[in-house]
């Protein structure tokens, strides 16, 4: 179990990690979500101890290692495994870079010999190992990197934007690398992307880490459909956000004012309450024809202002009293006859709303 | 200019006819001068490694005095290793002026503050990351410090050379300390500067040949080695 407690980082003048506290638990895969620069290079740098923080405590299974001198931290190192954003070869070939971790830790040359070509073959590159290092891409070197992390058999792995140098097949395959070593052997992963979408693909726990503020904690549903803020929110592609007051609500299904447009919404607050809306632009659906029953709660009629191609996707501002920004299939839009500065009429869920209560000055 | 030019090509009959004087002074240069430098790094390394990678205070400025060392003139190395080991000097006891043990202590302090300053240049060279990399392995401050090393050596070898190279051109702290002792301290730099003086340009030229090719070869490894 890993455990930061008002832990904060200070280089030089600039505070990158502020008041971070925070608990991984034993097996999980916990991922940051955040910006470059957010502070999650300097998390994981906190957990590997290659950091002391400047504030705060730092504990592992139970052992406060922030304390520690730089000797007794090298027998709680060596049970972690790292692998930097832009990993660097060392000298040597690629048997000699995935087997210096081993060494370090007195392994026999016997099991060396052993345990290398494994952990090659784990992330592909196997028949690699009288390669130079040096010569290597960036996807092979970072998979060389990740070999040499998992050849010491770590009980926590750090990985540092795993994936950011690896095409997309290279990806899925150190991704479900992840999972079967987190399946196979219960190790716990400590990761840290801004990839939205790999953050929710692999993590039993998401934290989301915005200018060295951990804005909220949680699984990917609660992070992605329940941001905490408007911070957060904005940073897992929440593209919707209105404020409004609660109208009326009935049984848990209220209307809520949003510069005079009514909004249905499920939420519990009371009438009179001021709010802040969220919903993600995937849970807009459109309509064109006339008499198609939705059954969704809220349904709108309102002009294509903006269309963004997004490869597969198209993102469309469409005014409809409020700006709404949906999300949908190029394929879609074209069988819906959607163009730009068209008419259409689009619907979403009560439920697809999530309804946090605003409060004055509130900031992540 | 026929006097030169005649000298040359005695100087040339000197080398191709292998004479018993220029090859013991050639020799004798490289003994001392390799010594030296191999001394002098077994010195220079470890002490350019503990500067850094320790911290301590006044890092800076003795790196700043090492640095300006770098061009320590020769009269004043050897100027510093004669009060050292002349008769009234704290290790006159130990009789090694105007002996070669002498002429390679002179040497190892002219070339270690050059030394230590490669050495550290060589170890800055060694990316963040990797130090790091090498740490979250699991290396110990010993394996960390091999590693690093081990990832600077074709650098570090490069500040041995250039060691070597200054070495064995010095001409002030070999004369002082040495004394040009014919068949005993005398190496190719203090020969040259005595037979010129003579009007032996023969025995010069051929000796600044000798040296001039010792000089290529110097500068051809370093720079194989600065290609690795």
């Amino acid at each position: 179990m890993i455990e930061f407690e008002h832990v904060v980082m200070n280089f030089g003048e600039k505070e990158v990690l502020k008041d971070a506290s925070f608990t991984i638990q034993k097996g999980e895969i916990f991922t940051f979500i955040g910006p470059s620069g957010s502070g999650k290079t300097t998390i994981l740098r906190l957990i590997d101890m290659l950091e002391r923080p400047t504030r705060g405590s730092i504990s592992i299974d139970g052992t406060i290692v922030s304390s520690l001198k730089d000797r007794d931290r090298i027998p709680l190192r060596r049970k972690m495994s790292m692998v930097f954003q832009k990993p660097s070869p060392l000298r040597g070939t690629v048997y000699d870079n995935v087997a210096i971790g081993l060494i370090f830790r007195n392994i026999s040359h016997d099991e060396i010999k052993a345990r290398v070509p494994e952990a090659l073959e784990l992330v592909g590159l196997k028949g690699y190992e009288d390669r130079k290092a040096g010569t290597l891409s960036g996807g092979e070197m970072q998979r060389v990197a990740i070999a040499r992390a998992i050849s010491t058999k770590p009980d926590i792995l750090l990985l540092d934007e795993p994936t950011a140098n690896l095409d997309p097949v290279s990806t899925e395959k150190i991704e479900n690398l992840i999972f079967s070593l987190k399946e196979r052997f219960g190790i716990t992963v400590v990761l840290s992307t801004h990839d939205m979408v790999q953050g929710q693909r692999l993590a039993d726990r998401i934290a989301v880490i915005i200018d060295g503020r951990i804005g909220q904690i949680g699984t990917s549903k609660e992070i992605f459909y329940h941001p905490m803020n408007r911070a957060v929110a904005n940073m897992v592609g929440v593209e919707n956000i209105f404020e409004g007051i609660i109208a009326k609500n009935e049984e848990g299904l209220a209307s809520i004012d949003v510069d005079g447009t009514s909004i249905i919404a499920t939420t519990a607050f009371p009438p009179g309450t001021p709010v802040v809306l969220y919903m993600r632009p995937e849970d807009i659906t459109f309509h064109v024809r006339d008499g198609v029953k939705s059954s969704a709660r809220n349904e709108f009629t309102g002009m294509i202002t903006k269309v963004l191609p997004m490869g597969p996707n198209a993102r469309l501002k469409v005014d409809a009293g409020i700006t709404l920004t949906a999300v949908i299939t190029q394929r879609s839009y074209e069988e819906l006859d959607l163009a730009l500065g068209k008419e259409t009429k689009l619907a979403f869920k009560a439920s697809a709303i999530h309804v946090v209560e605003r409060k004055p000055s509130k900031s992540v | 200019m026929n006097e030169v030019i005649e000298g040359i090509i005695q100087a040339v009959q000197l080398i191709v006819s292998l004479d018993e004087e220029v090859l013991e002074i050639t020799a004798r240069s490289l003994l001392i001068s390799l010594s030296a430098t191999l001394i002098g790094s077994a010195i220079a390394i470890p002490i350019g490694g503990f500067i850094h990678f320790k911290e301590f205070g006044g890092k800076r400025g003795l790196v700043t005095i090492i640095q300006a060392l770098y061009a320590l003139p020769t009269v004043l190395a050897g100027l510093l290793v004669f009060l050292l080991l002349s008769r009234s000097g704290p290790f006159g006891f130990l009789r090694l002026m105007f002996t070669p043990t002498g002429m390679v202590i002179g040497q190892i302090v002219l070339i270690i503050p050059l030394m230590i300053g490669m050495t550290l240049i060589a170890l800055s060279g060694v990316s963040r990351t990797k130090q790091d990399t090498v740490i979250s392995l699991g290396a110990s401050e010993t394996q960390t410090v091999i590693t690093i090393v081990k990832e600077a050596r074709f650098a570090i070898l490069g500040g041995v050379i250039l060691g070597f190279g200054r070495a064995i051109s010095e001409v002030g702290a070999a004369m002082m300390i040495g004394g040009n002792i014919r068949g005993y301290t005398r190496v190719l730099t203090t020969a040259i500067a005595l037979e010129t003086s003579m009007g032996n340009l023969s025995l010069s030229i051929a000796l600044g040949l000798i040296l001039l090719a010792i000089a290529t070869v110097v500068t051809g490894i370093l720079f194989l080695v600065q290609e690795r």
